[in-house]
């Protein structure tokens, strides 16, 4: 939020503040990383990176690193939508079927009504918008906990598209290519970069624009951060809640095209449980699951992470456990850091 | 939705000089069976600072409530230079150019001191960027605030680029007052806002009301330290059992004096 190079203590422009300043250097560090929540996951990215590429030769080649992006994009999208839903202390539990339920809705409607492929892609968009919205409607009319709500709709989205889809996925080859091209990919300086990726970076540049330049975004900080202050200085809480619930489902239909043009088929099985991994990236990245902390490039950074823990212990040879293992201690990690850090707070 | 027409709008002058700024008549307001008010009459006049005082459970915090739009009386009128007017919430009020200082101080820890200052009221880019992108103007805004903090005074607070989580119970205090002082045209309300400080944190948020009085902006300050209300006031409105008991002023009655009006062993 602030693009300040300033240092954190406020007692640092007293003249005297630098004698005066009897914290421990560990105590220092704690106070960069709380005005800075990105610094800790873009660390643990450099340094993640540098060691699996002395691991494996292989996980430096340009083909390797055009897979992890490809591999990132869907849940990258996803945690897109699940990081402004944490900025407002809510979870979104339902974004991966909300994203399978666009999805299968976008692909059928291309085959069995043959409908055209903007038709398509613009019926997912209702759908993720309806879909956020009634997450949305449920936490501030209904004043549900954000995290019983999307239980709830978890289930009945993923009971819907299954009734919807009799359970049947729509081959790639079936559809237009445009509902596909989001799985094609382009030279760029020797690598192959997918449309999927530049569709999931544009996301985050858009969403990172409006938290930090407009009063929305502001607004998004203050209602995670203390609610009842946020309504005193004349904030709508309600409003900015059903909006931060809106723009979700919206990038939530993005993300449904992407993994269509990933899978190359729509699935209704492929996806649900994307939600984890996205709630996963949001907290690698440094985003504080109380709300009012973190940044959009935080979470990429998390979604980068995983990514590049579960290409790097494969390339390792180790089995698949051992990538669920890892990024389950990632997490723990994570959030310990965090608590850690806001202890900063008095 | 307000109800305040263009005449009462911030930054007109209505009314004469005698006129109160902000005046309640017979205010009434109970809770079921629970009296919080019953028939409070009040007068703010121009460029003072009106202390309330009173017991716990008088209706000093029910009566602050009505006057700022958190709640809405049972009965009575609220005139605002001259003109009545009828608060739905608060923001109603502060549109009318009354600001209030909660005693939780509403201010957004994560967020910096200039964007506190304008929370809720954020300042636009002039042209395409901010009525077409709505980006808003971070570098305008800062300077305003820095600004408003130099004009009342607080030197403690220069760096407005700092989240508020790092400062000091007293500086987070002067950033609420400020953004009161700054957008408060007509009235500023501050609820108890030396209860949580020290000796000289509370002396430097005193040196802030003289400051907002000596700028032309009358101060309704609620408190419970005597020496403080004593210190600062003009006139205090003593409040008990729901009512007006007295209007006193710390040249008329002695603190021993305020206080026994206040629980009710001597008349006014």
């Amino acid at each position: 939020m602030s693009t300040s190079t300033l240092p954190a203590s406020a007692s640092a422009h007293d003249p005297a503040a630098e004698f005066l300043d009897r914290r421990t250097p560990l105590e220092r560090a704690r106070g960069v990383l709380h005005r800075y929540p990105a610094l800790s996951p873009a660390i643990v990215l450099v340094i993640s990176v540098v060691v699996f590429g002395f691991l494996n030769d292989r996980f430096w080649a340009p083909g390797n690193l055009s897979l992890i992006t490809q591999q990132v994009a869907v849940v990258g999208t996803l945690a897109v939508a699940q990081t402004l839903v944490i900025l407002t202390a809510g979870i979104d539990l339902s974004v991966g079927a909300t994203m399978v339920l666009a999805s299968m809705v976008m692909a059928q409607v291309t085959t069995t009504a043959g409908a055209s492929p903007v038709v398509a892609l613009l019926l997912g968009l209702v759908v993720g918008l309806a879909a956020g919205g009634l997450n949305g409607l449920l936490v501030t009319r209904l004043k549900l906990p954000p995290f019983i709500a999307t239980l709830g709709t978890l289930n009945v989205y993923l009971a819907i598209t299954l009734l919807y889809s009799h359970g049947a996925t729509v081959r790639g080859g079936d559809m237009p290519a445009a509902m596909t091209w989001t799985g094609t990919t382009f030279p760029v300086l020797g690598v192959r970069v997918s449309t999927g990726v530049v569709l999931m970076l544009a996301a985050y540049v858009l969403v990172a624009f409006v938290l930090s330049r407009t009063a929305w975004g502001t607004h998004v900080y203050a209602v995670g951060d203390d609610r009842d202050a946020a309504r005193l200085s004349g904030i709508s809480v309600n409003r900015v809640l059903l909006s931060v619930y809106l723009a979700a489902g919206a990038i939530l239909a993005l993300a449904a095209w992407l993994q269509i043009g990933r899978a190359n088929a729509a699935s209704p099985n492929v996806g649900v449980d994307m939600n984890l991994d996205s709630i996963t990236a949001v907290v690698i990245g440094g985003t504080s699951l109380f709300g009012g902390r973190g940044t959009v490039w935080g979470t990429l950074l998390g979604a980068l992470i995983v990514g590049v823990f579960r290409n790097g212990l494969s390339l390792a040879g180790l089995d698949v456990l051992y990538q669920t293992l890892a990024v389950g201690v990632l997490v723990i990690v994570a959030v310990s850091l965090d608590q850690w850090i806001r202890k900063v707070r008095k | 939705m307000t109800t305040i027409d263009a005449t009462t709008a911030p930054g007109r002058p209505g009314g004469t000089d005698t006129t109160p700024v902000l005046q309640a008549r017979g205010l009434v307001k109970t809770y079921g069976r629970v009296v919080g008010l019953d028939g409070v009459d009040l007068e703010l006049h121009r460029g003072e600072v009106l202390a309330i005082i009173g017991d716990n459970g008088a209706g000093k915090s029910t009566l602050i409530k009505c006057l700022t739009g958190a709640e809405i009386p049972d009965q009575g009128e609220i005139l605002l230079d001259g003109k009545p007017v009828h608060f739905k919430r608060p923001q109603d009020a502060r549109t009318a150019g009354i600001e209030t200082v909660y005693q939780t101080l509403a201010v957004a820890p994560s967020l910096d001191v200039a964007a506190n200052l304008f929370l809720g009221r954020e300042v636009r880019r002039k042209g395409p960027l901010g009525s077409v992108l709505r980006i808003t103007d971070r570098a305008g805004m800062r300077e305003r605030a820095r600004q408003e903090l130099r004009e009342l005074g607080i030197s403690t607070l220069q760096d407005v680029t700092v989240p508020v989580e790092n400062l000091s119970g007293g500086q987070r205090q002067a950033v609420a007052v400020a953004r009161a002082a700054a957008f408060g045209s007509k009235v500023v309300v501050l609820d108890e806002p030396t209860a949580a400080l020290g000796v000289r944190e509370s002396g430097q948020v005193l040196e802030l009301v003289r400051t907002l009085r000596d700028r032309g902006v009358p101060v309704i300050i609620i408190s419970h330290n005597m020496p403080h209300v004593f210190d600062i006031a003009d006139r205090i409105h003593v409040q008990r059992l729901g009512r007006r008991a007295a209007t006193i002023t710390p040249k008329s009655h002695t603190m021993t004096e305020a206080v026994a009006i206040m629980t009710g062993a001597a008349e006014a």
